[in-house]
Parts: C-alpha cells; structure tokens; sequence
C-alpha cells in the first residue's frame, strides 16, 4: 500500500520531472562537461584538457575580468541608484496621494519592455550620430552646453550611460516587490509608533527599515543575479563592447561562442560565471541572516 | 477504492502525456504525392525577392521546388546553422558564415558535400565558369592546415570586394577634383584636415559638419581588413603570412607601423565621431545621406546605396597605400557561397539547382536586381558602373580563407580591440603590439602542448 502510495505521488510529478530534466538538468550537466573540452562546436570529437579552459579564464583573460568589473559596476549603480529609487517611489505610492494606482502601473512599464527595445530607443535619444541626439540638445536649450558629450561611444562615460539606462529599465520590479512588503507592515505599528511620540522618520527607522530587511534583501539578490546577466541592453545601446568598455560576462561568453568558436571555454566562462553569482548569493544572505538575528 | 482511481487516472494522465509528445515530435511526414523540395537557407535580406523569383522559374522549368528560407541577421543566421549542424538538422542547400577553419570543421562533421566530382565533369565547365578567386575561397588545396581531402566544396554566388568609397559631390565642395581621389596616404590626412577646417568653418553649405570617414568597426571584423590591407601593403603578403605562422612577432616595426596608422587617422580628424561602436548599417546611412566624405564597405553596398539614396554621387577607390614597396591588396573574392548538404536527400537535386543558379542567365538577373557582383565570368556585361569600378580591382584581392593558414581567435581578438583602444586614445601602438604577441605566444604554446 505504501508502495503504491510511493508509485502514485512519482507518476504524478514524472512529467514535470522529465521537462525539467530535459531544458534544465541535462543541458546543466552536458555545458559542466564541456567546460573541460577544448571544441568548437562542430567537430565530432572534443579534446580533454582539463581545467585548461578554467586556468585561462582565472590567470590569462584580461578581458574577462574586465567584462566581470563592469558587470559589478553596472550593479552597483543598480543596488544603490535603481533600488533606492524603487524603494522610495514604493514608499511614496504606499501612502494616500493622488493618482497612485496611476503611478503604479506607469512604474512597471520600464521593466516589461523588451531590453533591445529600450537599449535602441535610448540609442536614438542619446546618441549623437545615428540617433536624435535629444539630450545634447537639451542640455543646450537649457544652458548647460559644457556637458554636451558623445555619452555612448566615450569609454569615460558609456559604460555610466549604461547603467543608468539599465536602473530606468530594472527599478520598476524592485517598486513592485518594495510597494508589496511595505502593505504588509500592520498599520498598527505606526499607529503605536506615533502615539509613542515618533515621528516620520522614526518610524520610518526603526519600523519600516527593519522589517523591510527580508524584502530588501530579497531585491537586492534579485538585482545583482538580474544585472550581472544583463547584455541585450548594452548590445542595444552600445551595439557592441567599445574595447571592452561596455563588455559583461554574458557578451564575452557569446563572442567565445560566435566570434571565436571556443564552445568549451565559453561553457567554462558560463561555469565560472554562476560561480560567482552563487558566492555572492551565499554571502548576502548570509550577511543578512546575521543581521536579522542582530 | 479511491486510491485505486487516484492511480488510474495518473497513468491516463501519463500515457495522454506521451502520446501528446509523440504526435509533436515524432510523426512522420507522409504526402500524397511524391514531389523534391529543395530547402535552402540564407541570411540575405537584399536579395530574398530576386530568390523567390528564381525559385519560381526554377520550379516552372523543372517541377522541383525551391524554398528559400530567409534568416536575419547574419548573427542569428549562423547560430541558427550551428544549432543545426549540431542536431544534424541542416537543410538542403546553406551558407556558411565564418572563417575557414569554421568551414574546415563543417566538412570534418560530414555536414558538406565534396563538389569537385561535380565541378570537374564535362571538362570542368562548371567549374572554369567561375572567377578563380571566388571559387578559391571555397577550395582546400593539396596539403592544406586544416587536414581537408583537396577539393571544392561550395559554390559562390557572387563576388564582392571591400573598399574605399568617397563622395563626389562632398570632394567638390571641399574643393577637390572629384575624379582624384587621394592615392596615397599623406594625401588621405590631408583631406581630414580640409574636412576638419570645413566643418568648423561659417562656410555652410554640405561641407560643414560633415564627417570623414565612416565604416562599421563596431563590428571588429572591418577593423580587421582594413588593418590586413595596410599589413599587405607595408609589409608583403609573405611577412603577413609569416607572422601568422608565428616566424615573424607582432611587436616587429612593420606591424608597428601598420597600427601607428590608426592613431595618424585618429589625430588627423579623419574618424567619424562614435566609429568604434557604429555597425556597419549606420555607416551605409551616413555615407548615402552625404554626411561623410569617405566610407569603408563592400561591393555589396551598391544596392544598399541605391535604396537609400539614388541619387548618391560617389565612387570606389583603393585604400591609399603607404608604401610603394609592396602593392595594396583589398579583402575579395567570393561574397556569399552556398554548400549542399551531405547528408541530405536531395543532394543531387541540390547540385543541379546550384549549377542552374551559377549559370549566365541565372547570374546576370541577380546581378542586375540585387547589383552585387555576379560570381559566372560570364556574366559581368550589365552591371552599373559603380559596381565595375569594384570588379576592376579583382586582381589586387586576397582573403584570409585562401591564405592557407588561420590566426587565433584571441589573437584577432587582441589585435581588433587593440586597435579600438588605439583609436580612443588609451594605448600607443607599441603597447599593442606587445599584447598581441603576449597572447601569440600563449597560443603557440597551448598549440605545442596539445600536440605533444
């Protein structure tokens, strides 16, 4: 009987199993294999070299490391300027004003755009060659002619340019998650709060940040896994890597692939890559455990 | 009882699972009739109407049909290939975008037939139809690097080369004879300096604000020509092929020189502002609303031009030499090629649709509808004059598929961007070289060990 209770439950999720053995598990396991290959993609049979592809990325590809700054610089802008914006924007829309419902869906276009749409429609307002050049323009109607610039095809500048298109773009699901775990904070604390003499910011302190804590941390893993993997934007807005400027893993991984027909080492780069996003995944959750306890 | 029924309808719900499966994937294609379909795929935008028509004249004078399936752009074309090539799902007829030693490993997978059985029959009247060096870039010769049987093993369709182009109406304005463009490179910088002089000046008219040179070195590969063609020129096709060889270094004062000439184009003016990051389509939309003096791009920008502005009054030119030592050599040959499938069904109907399509006639209507070069010798009496001036220097070509030898990836790599950083101002041409053949070196190395 309990076998059969056994047999039961596996024939019921067996499918689900097998479509998710099949797109998820098995391609996991054939790209880990292939990271210890040298192939291209075609041929027949694959050299083993080991952790040859692995010792390339870590000690000989400059370029690599310089795609994985420019991914944590891009996140970094995103973990500061888009999340403190959602945050605040979530905040704003918690609390009775005028047209919030408006607000709210108005924030969560951006994110549900295409990211090759939006990275070829800012290319057309901010690029001054085969755009519109419209924030030049501005910049000069309104007096400000000294920082006219080529934002995109500067490497001062391109990869800045970047990451802000790209919080424009991503804050919207932080507002999201953020307007969702503000509704959930009982109305009574602040009530309690208030009566105890707090005032807005008090409360705010020492009632909405601590108990925003799981949510914003939430976000905030959500923001680095999403924006470590952004490059359909940067291929958009930039249309290509600017000597290495505006290049992140994912595009370095894709130019193994396409450009230099290096399947297993770009397999390596995608391995090593999740590496590193699973590492700083472990520290933040555990940095926030820490300071949930605290 | 209900357990039992719980259980029953699991496996309903399991088999109705498989067979759902089984009926998408695996059912095979029955017809009432017998009829051949040949599938070809391709990536050519421009000339997908001048195919359905040939496809139809095609199926008219023989029955078969010929489906030309179009997938766009060149990038999602090749993933597309390989993603096939991997499942053994390649149609009938393709191309194949890439370099030689991606050609190579196509043939090493079996996924390309051999057509010089083909080509050679009938006294190689196939084959002699063609201009050598497009069919040169499909060939591997006797003893080749890449260890492919000798032979030939696509078909070009047509013939392209890559060079200057320069605006007629623009060199009047600045004060230039038209029908003089420069020839050599001091020349070359000293039109940057009129454009620049023009662009800053109260002069108006369409000299003011408008670029120099324009191309699309957002995508490396053009940076790449344009750097082999001056490598060509200052040094000699043996010392180019030298150094891939690993005999002579990257650091070497010819291949110095060669990459100083970015930084001479960079201080002179003559890039066009965002250069490094612009494809090539926006550098085709530049040069043919007359917004730069001069444009690096291939033949097959005559139609793009024509379809953007016919009325554009430009002509080809060589890029202009450095040296006089050796002659300036321009990337050419076959543009687009087509390979039949090995494994394929229809491959002998593939082989006489190819033939069809290479023939006089066949060549000469495509070269008039999509104004590329045509790739059948014999076919060359209508095209426009623009496109001959292109096809006058078919001579002076070379490409890298016919060198015999392939550089390393990283090492291009290394080189294109280089080059990049060059042109922005962060190294010097010296610092460059040196980390090109850091990673020459590297590679040479890697190649050493896994042999042994």
């Amino acid at each position: 009987m309990k076998f059969k209770d056994t047999l039961e439950n596996y024939v019921f999720v067996l499918p689900a199993v097998a479509i998710f053995s099949i797109f998820y598990i098995i391609p996991f396991i054939w790209v880990f294999q292939l990271g210890f290959y040298d192939w291209d993609g075609i041929l027949p049979t694959k050299i083993f070299i080991g952790l040859g592809n692995f010792q390339d990325i870590i000690f000989n590809d400059s370029s690599w490391w310089q795609a994985m700054r420019n991914a944590g610089y891009i996140t970094l802008i995103a973990l500061i300027f888009q999340n403190t914006l959602a945050f605040l924007l979530a905040w704003a829309c918690d609390r009775e004003i005028r047209l919030k419902n408006f607000y709210r869906v108005i924030f969560f276009i951006p994110p549900v755009l295409s990211e090759i749409v939006v990275g070829m429609a800012w290319r057309f307002i901010i690029n001054d060659i085969d755009g519109a050049n419209i924030l030049n323009r501005m910049l000069i109607s309104v007096g400000l002619p000294q920082l006219v610039h080529n934002w995109l095809s500067d490497p001062k500048t391109a990869l800045t340019t970047v990451a802000l298109v790209h919080s424009w773009k991503g804050f919207g699901w932080g507002f999201l998650i953020f307007l969702a775990g503000l509704q959930t904070i009982p109305r009574e604390l602040y009530e309690a709060a208030r009566v105890d003499g707090a005032n807005a910011w008090h409360s705010f302190r020492k009632v909405t940040i601590p108990l925003m804590i799981p949510v914003i941390v939430l976000v905030a893993i959500l923001t680095i896994l999403g924006t470590m993997q952004a490059f359909a934007l940067i291929i958009g807005l930039v249309g290509g890597e600017l000597a290495g400027h505006t290049s992140v893993p994912v595009l370095r991984i894709l130019a193994s692939m396409r450009y230099s027909s290096r399947f297993g080492y770009a397999c390596a780069q995608g391995i090593s890559f999740g590496v590193v996003l699973v590492i700083i995944s472990f520290i933040q959750y555990r940095f926030s455990r820490k300071y949930r306890q605290a | 009882m209900g357990k039992i029924k719980n259980f029953s309808f699991g496996i309903i719900i399991l088999i109705f699972g498989f067979w759902i499966l089984n009926f998408c994937g695996c059912a095979p294609k029955t017809t009432s009739k017998i009829t051949t379909t040949i599938t070809i795929w391709h990536w050519m935008t421009d000339r997908e109407a001048t195919f359905q028509e040939l496809a139809k004249r095609y199926k008219t004078k023989t029955g078969i049909q010929v489906n030309f399936d179009l997938y766009a752009p060149s990038d999602a074309y090749s993933q597309k290939v390989r993603a096939a090539a991997q499942g053994e799902n390649l149609p009938d007829i393709f191309g194949l975008l890439g370099e030689k030693r991606d050609f190579a490993s196509f043939i090493k997978a079996g996924h390309i037939l051999d057509l010089t059985p083909y080509m050679e029959e009938n006294n190689s009247c196939w084959k002699n139809s063609f201009f050598e060096k497009a069919l040169a870039v499909n060939e591997f010769s006797e003893g080749n690097s890449y260890g492919i049987k000798a032979g030939i093993y696509g078909v070009p369709i047509d013939v392209m080369t890559i060079q200057m182009l320069y605006n007629k109406d623009l060199f009047s304005d600045l004060g230039l004879n038209p029908h003089k463009p420069p020839m050599t490179f001091a020349e070359f910088l000293n039109i940057a300096k009129m454009i620049s002089a023009a662009g800053g000046s109260a002069s108006g008219g369409k000299a003011a604000n408008m670029q120099g040179l324009v191309s699309g070195w957002g995508e490396v590969w053009m940076i790449d020509c344009l750097a082999n063609n001056y490598a060509f020129n200052i040094m000699g096709e043996d010392k180019v092929l030298a150094t891939i060889k690993g005999e002579v270094p990257y650091t070497d004062s010819d291949w110095i020189t060669v990459l100083s000439l970015f930084a001479q184009m960079r201080d002179s003016g003559l890039l066009s502002n965002g250069i490094i990051t612009m494809v090539n389509k926006t550098a085709e939309q530049l040069f043919a609303t007359g917004k730069a003096v001069f444009a690096f791009n291939g033949s097959w920008c005559v139609n793009v031009y024509k379809g953007m502005n016919p009325k554009l009054n430009y002509a080809a030119m060589l890029p202009p030499k450095v040296s006089d030592k050796y002659p300036m050599r321009i990337w050419g040959g076959a543009g687009s090629s087509f390979m039949v499938n090995a494994r394929s069904k229809n491959k002998a109907e593939a082989v006489k649709f190819l033939k069809w399509l290479t023939d006089r006639d066949q060549q000469a209507y495509l070269a008039e509808a999509t104004n590329n070069l045509p790739a059948n010798k014999d076919s060359l009496s209508k095209i426009p004059n623009i496109l001959a001036q292109f096809a006058d220097d078919m001579e002076l070509t070379t490409h890298p598929n016919i060198w015999g030898v392939s550089e390393f990836p990283a090492v291009i790599e290394a080189l294109d961007k280089g080059i990049q950083s060059i042109i922005l101002g962060e190294k010097t041409a010296q610092q460059v070289a040196s980390e090109v053949q850091k990673i020459k070196e590297r590679e040479l190395a890697k190649k050493v060990n896994r042999n042994s």
